[in-house]
């Protein structure tokens, strides 16, 4: 009883920390823009794809991740510079349109250049499970865990305690107060994708030891996200977490306990309970429309 | 007897209380001013009126009857209807079409006899139009019959707003500052269309900081301070009461 | 002459021009098929355009009412041996009531989060169909019967097209007329401002249901025939992709104009049979493209060329 509970929810938490990192890229993007990046799935995908690639092209694993990495953060600032900056003001559908087009050609390049196939991704410090009260957790389960945990935590400093972070946080309430006390919002706004590029490609640098990886695996990675930034309330950071850790445990725990097929449709059934009862998420400011 | 009573009515916004224990009556055909330095609670007090926002307690009678949290299109069904301090035009519309929405509790909103486009509805939609440009003229909007809304100044939108209200048929007829960010001449020009709405028997209430159009065209004025009643009478009295002179400078009386 | 001007009429008789004179082009049944396709995707997106365009409300689900649509009156047809005709009823129905249901707690949601539920209740609507393979056969798919209505039962492609093109024309004629009436103004309205909508009257929620519904049930007919026609169906006709799909036809025509639906319809329908040709690269170019138009045109193809039009002849 215990340790199949507590299989379900190791297995949980590990699903959580990646979908919070995925969550804060849209957190991240949405702070700083007010744009949905629907093409938040495809860095995570970018990012095991081509520490892959890379490995099999002989480079060391580290050094294979932080090329992955700042690949995917490429990808953040190009799509900032080409296609949303030049979009500025068009409207909310246009602009999902927009990374939606973006999405697609991302994974029209990865099909391309890394092919349709599945690809793993050796773990990080082997494959021997740790036994805890007779549950079996993955040594990569834990480097999830503690990357996530740190990648959290440095966020959070970066956006409290550095001008820089700080800059941006200014600029995500208010665009024009920001820019009136000497902020360089446009710049603020292409750091953001960066920053979102290279925090779902840790994600998917994580996962792909557990999980494969797929040109097409950042879709649905990239919509439970969504649904966990969501649930927490859009542009909170710490909702964000939450929310991730949330529908990775609700999935896990979902899936085990009620029913595997189900596994995908949990994180929306979740999703669409809350809103109906929180139209803005758990920890979203619940406006009151001034008129 | 009253058009619209409160009664012990709060607001309270994450514990500020905008509205707090206020009551008052409003008589069918005068023209009700509520005055107040900022921040006194006079477009909060408003949104409760009109349903936009739910009290958090107190009750609210309007035609003798209790329509405390009624909605917003519900309210406007039983005759009320109001401007916006903070413009909310239908910028995706034309300047008549915007008109036209006004009188929509007056048509014929058959969801099948509009999708087939019956006659009926094209012909009562025909003479619509024609009384959507009067209302237009009345409130002196001539030259923007054929506009759109998107390319009118800010002062003819005001009073597009005040001909989109009127265009509902109301008993009762709120305007959120009707003359701010209006030059003076234009603000006369409102001064009228208040007076000759009022001469047809529609029961004004107005929320304005121009003092000088307060206390010309008023019967009856309400002061409101912290969401709290301070005084309320005629013109003439509200304008030497100590009180009102003290929270209106700032001093302590 | 001068109702052609009119762009109403004038719309509608060239619509109807281009729908009776196509077949002289299209020379094969591939090229028909192409038609009726752009067809049953343009009668979608007159209903979708009517939720996104006039009324202001995002949908990211509407394939899955298309795929109730098309499981319904297959799996009643199919399994149940029902008359085709009372499927389609039955199908457009029940996906009404769904639609009516869910409509009120979602439609109360706003920008962002209206997107993620509608984007939610589509996934789980497919995922759904996916794994009931009791009923719809799973990802396999499952065979429909032929269509028929009355004891006529379209033949071959030519007498299809005729269907559909005639159903395109009533849907666009319909939405015309709604737009045009106090019923479309006030669709305007709540996506112009929800609040100075409802002081004059406009129960905004009672329009948000209904248009929510009628869009639905749109779709749902449109997936119960195009069941019929194909005559095979997988979940994949609910799923997200297709859902998007619809949006981007939308979009890219022209937000609140229904001939631009249709424009969409027809260009996002033949877009990706022209970009066959480049295999690989198909996908990659299919993403630019989409990105492209929309980062030029942000209003769509008809509004930004009927202003294009509009300032030269100024």
């Amino acid at each position: 009883m215990l340790s199949e509970f507590l299989q379900f929810l190791f297995s949980g938490v590990t699903l959580g920390a990646t979908y919070a990192l995925v969550a804060l890229g849209f957190a991240i993007i949405f702070n700083a823009s007010h744009v949905i990046n629907f093409a938040q799935g495809e860095f995570v995908m970018i990012g095991g794809m081509a520490t892959v690639a890379l490995l099999g092209a002989g480079a060391p694993m580290p050094l294979a991740m932080l090329a992955a990495i700042l690949l995917a953060a490429t990808a953040g600032l190009l799509l900032e510079k080409f296609a949303v900056e030049p979009a500025r003001g068009a409207s909310v559908v246009t602009l999902i349109i927009i990374t939606i087009g973006a999405s697609i050609a991302l994974r029209g390049v990865a099909q391309l250049v890394w092919g349709k196939q599945f690809h793993a991704l050796p773990s990080f410090s082997g494959d021997v499970p740790l036994q805890v009260l007779g549950a079996t957790l993955l040594p990569q389960s834990l480097w999830v865990l503690g990357v996530s945990a740190a990648v959290v935590v440095a966020l959070f400093g970066f956006f409290n305690r550095t001008l820089l972070g700080k800059a941006i946080l200014a600029a995500s309430y208010n665009r024009d107060a920001a820019q009136l006390v000497g902020i360089n919002v446009k710049f603020v706004l292409f750091l953001s994708f960066g920053l979102s590029g290279a925090l779902g490609a840790v994600a998917g640098i994580l996962v792909a030891p557990i999980t494969f990886t797929h040109f097409e695996i950042g879709i649905m990675l990239g919509l439970k996200g969504f649904a966990a930034a969501i649930l927490g309330g859009l542009g909170n950071g710490l909702g964000a977490v939450v929310g991730g850790l949330i529908v990775g445990i609700a999935e896990a725990m979902g899936a085990g306990y009620i029913s595997s097929e189900y596994k995908d449709a949990i994180a929306f059934v979740l999703i669409l309970l809350v809103l109906f009862v929180r139209p803005s998420g758990l920890f979203g400011r619940r406006g009151t429309e001034r008129v | 007897m009253s058009l619209l009573r409160v009664d012990g009515l709060c607001k309270e916004f994450g514990g500020v209380h905008a509205i707090a224990d206020l009551g008052f009556a409003i008589h069918p055909g005068t023209i009700h001013s509520i005055i107040g330095p900022n921040g006194a609670g006079k477009t909060t007090l408003f949104n409760l009126i009109t349903g936009v926002y739910t009290p958090s307690a107190g009750r609210i009678w309007f035609d003798g009857v209790d329509v405390t949290g009624r909605r917003p299109s519900d309210l406007a069904a039983r005759g009320m209807s109001r401007t916006f301090q903070n413009l909310q035009v239908f910028f995706n519309m034309t300047a008549l079409e915007n008109v036209m929405v006004g009188a929509h509790l007056h048509l014929d909103r058959g969801f099948l006899a509009a999708l087939l486009g019956l006659p009926r509805i094209r012909r009562a939609d025909a003479a619509l139009g024609d009384e959507a440009a009067r209302l237009m003229r009345f409130v002196g909007l001539d030259d923007f019959i054929g506009a759109s809304a998107d390319a009118m100044p800010y002062g003819a939108l005001k009073r597009l707003e005040i001909a989109r209200a009127l265009a509902a048929r109301p008993k009762m007829l709120l305007l959120d500052e009707p003359a701010a960010g209006l030059n003076p001449t234009e603000s006369r020009e409102i001064d009228n269309v208040i007076h000759k709405v009022a001469e047809q028997g529609v029961t004004v209430v107005l929320v304005e900081h121009d003092m000088r159009m307060v206390m010309e065209i008023s019967d009856h004025v309400l002061v409101l301070d912290y969401g709290r009643k301070l005084t309320e009478g005629r013109p003439a009295e509200v304008r030497e009461d100590p009180e009102v002179i003290a929270a209106y400078l700032g001093g302590q009386g | 002459m001068r109702f052609l001007l009119r762009p109403k009429t004038g719309g509608l008789a060239i619509l109807a021009a281009v729908i009776a004179l196509l077949p002289l082009v299209l020379d094969n049944a591939f090229h028909f098929e192409i038609a009726i396709t752009i067809g049953f995707n343009a009668i979608v997106c007159v209903g979708l355009n009517l939720l996104i365009g006039y009324a202001g409300q995002i949908s990211l689900g509407h394939a899955a009412f298309v795929g109730l649509g098309a499981y319904g009156a297959g799996v009643l047809t199919a399994s149940h041996g029902w008359d085709p005709l009372a499927a389609v009823g039955a199908a457009s129905i029940g996906t009404g009531l769904l639609a009516f249901v869910v409509a009120r707690p979602i439609l109360r949601l706003q920008g962002h989060y209206l997107a993620m539920a509608t984007l939610g209740l589509g996934i789980i609507i497919a995922i759904v169909l996916n794994i009931e393979d009791q009923i719809t056969g799973g990802p396999d798919g499952m065979l429909v019967p032929p269509f028929s209505a009355f004891g006529w039962e379209p033949s071959d492609e030519r007498q299809w097209y005729w269907l559909v093109g005639g159903f395109l024309w009533i849907s666009v004629w319909l939405a015309l007329n709604l737009i045009g009436s106090p019923v479309g103004r006030a669709l305007r309205a709540v996506h112009g401002s929800e609040v100075a909508a409802e002081v004059v009257g406009v129960d905004t929620t009672h329009y948000k249901v209904l248009i929510f519904t009628v869009s639905a049930v749109l779709a749902s007919l449109v997936g119960s025939l195009s069941a019929f026609y194909g005559m095979f169906i997988t979940p994949n006709i609910a799923s997200f992709f297709n859902s998007i799909e619809f949006v981007v036809m939308v979009v890219l025509g022209g937000m609140a104009s229904t001939f631009g639906a249709v424009v969409g319809a027809a260009i996002l329908t033949l877009l990706p049979q022209a970009l066959t040709v480049l295999e690989d690269y198909e996908h990659l170019i299919f993403g630019l493209i989409l990105m492209g138009v929309m980062i030029f045109m942000p209003r769509g193809l008809l509004p930004t060329l009927a202003g294009l039009r509009w300032r030269r002849r100024r």
